[in-house]
C-alpha cells in the first residue's frame, strides 16, 4: 500500500512537472502551424523588412519592419531608465544602505513589481503622457519616449532585484581583502564588487530587457500604436505585442491577417527564445567563476 | 510519521475533490434549470444588448443571459462555430465570412437593432469644427497635415485613428476613405473611449468614435455642413452613420427572438437610446 503510494505521488508529481515543456511544445507547435500559411506564402525578406504594415486592405501588406522597430526602440529606451535605476538601487541596498533603510526599500521594490501592467499603462496615459506632452510642446505624449519612460519604471524591480542577488553573492571575503589593501568602499565597490558581479548584474539586465520586450499592456497605451518607422524619440510607434493585442480580436479567423499576427507572436517568441540563452549562458558562468556552480 | 503525513495529505486531496465533485454537481444542475443564451461581437454593440440583457433578465427570471465583446470579428465566427446564439457587429457581414458560414450550415439572418453615428472628434479649443468629407479623408491619408491648410490655426494635426480590423475602423473606412489608406503614423487607440480621452488632452487632434461614446470634453465636427446629432443620424442625413447588426442562425426562434424582438421594442429602443444610440423603430429588414 505504501509502494503504492509512493510510486502514485512520483508519477502525479512527475507530470506536473513535464507539463511545462508540453506546454512549450504545444506553443510552439502552434506558433509555426499558424504562420506558416503566410510565411508560405510570402517572401520572408519582405515580411521582416517590409516597410508597411496594412493588414486588412486588399491587396494587404504586412511589412512587420516598424513594429520590429518599434519594440527595439522602446525596450532600449527603458533599460535607459531602468538599468541606471535598478543597477545603482541594488548596489546601494548592498553596500550602503542602513538596515532600516533596507526595512523600507526592499518591500518598496517589490510592490512596484506587483502593481499590474494596465495600471502603469492608465498612470502613463493618463499622467505622463500630457506631463511630457506639455513639457516639450510636442503634438502628442503618446510617443516611443513616454513608453520608454513607463516601461523602464516597470522594468526596474525585476532588473533591481536580480541585481541585488547577484551582488550579494559576491563573497564577503573579496570586499575585506580589498579594504584591507587599503582601498576606500568606493573603490571596493566599483573595482571589486560590480567587476565581481559583473555577469550576474548582465543577467538582471536581459532578464529585464526580456520584460520590457514581453510587456503587452502598457505599450499598447502608451506608445501611440503609429505602425510607421519613428524619425525620433517623440514619435508614436506600434511595438509587436502591441499589435497582437489590439488586431488579434478583431482578426477573422483563418485569414491572412489572421496568420500574420501569429508571425509577428513567433518573431517575437524567437527574440525572447535568444535573450533566454544569453542569459542562462551568462549566469552559469557567473556562478562557475564564483565557484557556486556545479 | 511519514505514513501519518501521508494520510493527512489523502484526507485533504479527497476533501478537495469531494468539494469539486459538489461545485461541478450544483453548477449542471443550474444551467438546467436555466435557460442560456449567449450573445458574443462588437464592442460597439455591447452596451445595447448588456443593459437589454440586464432588463430582460428582470423580467424573465430563469433565463440567463451571457454578453461577451470581443469584436465583431470574434462574434460572426463564434457564431459560425457554434459557440453563441446571436452575434452582434458594427458592420455588414463580409462575404467571405457568409460564405464559410454556409459551409458550415449556418445561415446567418441579419437584423437591424439601432443606427449608429461615427462623431469626428476635435479639441475643444480647435476653432476649425466644420469639414467637409473629402478634408477628413485628406488629413487621415497624410495630404494635410496642418490645421492652418484648412483655415484652422497654424497646428500640427495629430491623426488619431483605430486598429485596422475594428468594427469602427471599417465603418470609418468605408464611409470616408474610399479605399485610401490612412497615413502610417497615425496614432492607433484601441477603443472609442481611448479616442474620446485622447482628443480631450491634445490641442491638435482629431480622432473618430461612436457617437455614443461622444463625451463634453471633445467637440464634434460638423460633416459637410451637418450637425453630428440623433435626428441626422436617424435620417441618414449625417453623413457618416450606420446601422448595428444582430446576426443569427436562420431567423431567430425561442429565447433569441424573444430577446430581439424585446430589443426592437419601444422599451428596448428606449435602452439604446439611453446608451447614446440612436433608435430605428421600424422592425426586421
Amino acid at each position: 500500500m505504501r509502494h503504492f503510494k509512493e510510486t502514485l505521488y512520483r508519477w502525479v508529481f512527475t507530470i506536473l512537472a513535464f507539463a511545462s515543456l508540453l506546454f512549450l511544445v504545444g506553443i510552439i507547435l502552434t506558433l509555426f502551424r499558424e504562420s506558416y500559411p503566410l510565411l508560405a506564402g510570402h517572401n520572408l525578406h519582405d515580411i521582416v523588412f517590409g516597410r508597411f504594415w496594412y493588414p486588412t486592405y486588399d491587396p494587404p501588406e504586412f511589412g512587420m519592419f516598424p513594429l520590429i522597430i518599434a519594440s527595439f526602440v522602446v525596450t532600449f529606451g527603458a533599460m535607459a531608465v531602468s538599468v541606471p535605476i535598478g543597477v545603482g538601487t541594488a548596489l546601494f541596498l548592498n553596500e550602503l544602505a542602513s538596515e532600516s533603510q533596507r526595512a523600507v526599500l526592499k518591500p518598496v521594490i517589490e510592490i512596484l513589481a506587483g502593481i499590474p501592467s494596465i495600471v502603469y499603462g492608465f498612470f502613463g496615459m493618463i499622467i505622463v503622457a500630457p506631463f511630457i506632452q506639455n513639457l516639450l510642446d510636442i503634438p502628442t505624449g503618446l510617443n516611443a519616449f513616454t513608453a520608454s519612460l513607463v516601461l523602464g519604471i516597470m522594468a526596474t524591480p525585476t532588473v533591481a532585484s536580480l541585481a541585488e542577488d547577484a551582488v550579494s553573492f559576491v563573497p564577503r571575503s573579496y570586499r575585506e581583502a580589498s579594504l584591507a589593501l587599503g582601498a576606500n568602499r568606493w573603490q571596493t565597490l566599483i573595482r571589486v564588487v560590480v567587476p565581481a558581479a559583473g555577469s550576474g548584474i548582465s543577467t538582471a539586465i536581459i532578464l529585464g530587457i526580456g520584460r520590457a520586450v514581453g510587456e503587452t499592456m502598457t505599450v499598447l497605451m502608451v506608445a501611440g500604436g503609429a505602425a510607421a518607422i519613428p524619425a525620433s524619440l517623440f514619435d508614436p510607434v506600434r511595438p509587436m505585442t502591441a499589435t497582437i493585442a489590439a488586431e488579434m480580436g478583431e482578426a477573422v479567423m483563418g485569414s491572412a491577417h489572421y496568420h500574420a499576427l501569429f508571425a509577428v507572436g513567433l518573431i517575437l517568441f524567437l527574440i525572447t527564445l535568444v535573450i533566454n540563452i544569453f542569459a542562462e549562458i551568462i549566469s552559469r558562468r557567473f556562478r562557475l567563476k564564483l565557484g557556486l556552480g556545479r | 510519521m511519514q505514513a501519518g503525513n501521508m494520510m493527512g495529505i489523502v484526507n485533504v486531496s479527497q476533501r478537495f475533490l469531494a468539494s469539486i465533485v459538489l461545485v461541478l454537481a450544483l453548477s449542471c444542475s443550474d444551467t438546467e434549470a436555466r435557460k442560456a443564451l449567449t450573445i458574443k461581437g462588437s464592442t460597439t454593440v455591447l452596451p445595447v444588448v448588456q443593459i437589454g440583457a440586464e432588463v430582460f433578465m428582470e423580467r424573465h427570471p430563469g433565463v440567463d443571459i451571457s454578453v461577451q465583446g470581443g469584436g465583431s470579428g470574434v462574434g460572426i465566427a463564434s457564431l459560425i462555430d457554434g459557440t453563441t446564439h446571436i452575434a452582434t457587429s458594427s458592420r455588414k457581414i463580409k462575404k467571405g465570412e457568409t460564405a464559410r458560414a454556409e459551409a458550415a450550415g449556418v445561415h446567418p439572418f441579419e437584423t437591424i437593432v439601432a443606427m449608429d453615428g461615427i462623431a469626428l472628434a476635435v479639441h475643444p479649443s480647435n476653432g476649425k469644427d466644420s469639414l467637409t468629407t473629402v478634408q477628413i479623408r485628406d488629413i487621415y491619408t497624410g495630404r494635410i497635415s496642418n490645421w492652418r491648410v484648412i483655415g484652422g490655426d497654424d497646428r500640427e494635426i495629430v491623426v488619431i485613428s483605430r486598429d485596422t480590423s475594428s468594427g469602427t475602423f471599417e465603418a470609418f473606412e468605408r464611409l470616408v476613405l474610399a479605399g485610401k489608406k490612412v497615413r502610417p503614423d497615425a496614432l492607433v487607440t484601441a477603443s472609442n473611449q481611448v479616442v474620446n480621452m485622447t482628443v480631450a488632452q491634445t490641442p491638435g487632434a482629431i480622432g473618430y468614435l461612436g457617437y455614443g461614446y461622444l463625451s463634453d470634453k471633445v467637440k464634434a465636427a460638423r460633416i459637410d455642413g451637418v450637425r453630428c446629432s440623433e435626428e441626422t443620424i436617424r435620417s441618414g442625413r449625417y453623413p457618416l452613420s450606420r446601422p448595428l447588426y444582430i446576426y443569427t442562425d436562420g431567423r431567430p426562434t425561442g429565447m433569441a427572438e424573444r430577446f430581439i424582438d424585446f430589443l426592437l421594442s419601444e422599451e428596448g429602443q428606449r435602452l439604446v437610446q439611453e446608451q447614446g444610440f440612436i433608435g430605428i423603430r421600424k422592425g426586421r429588414l
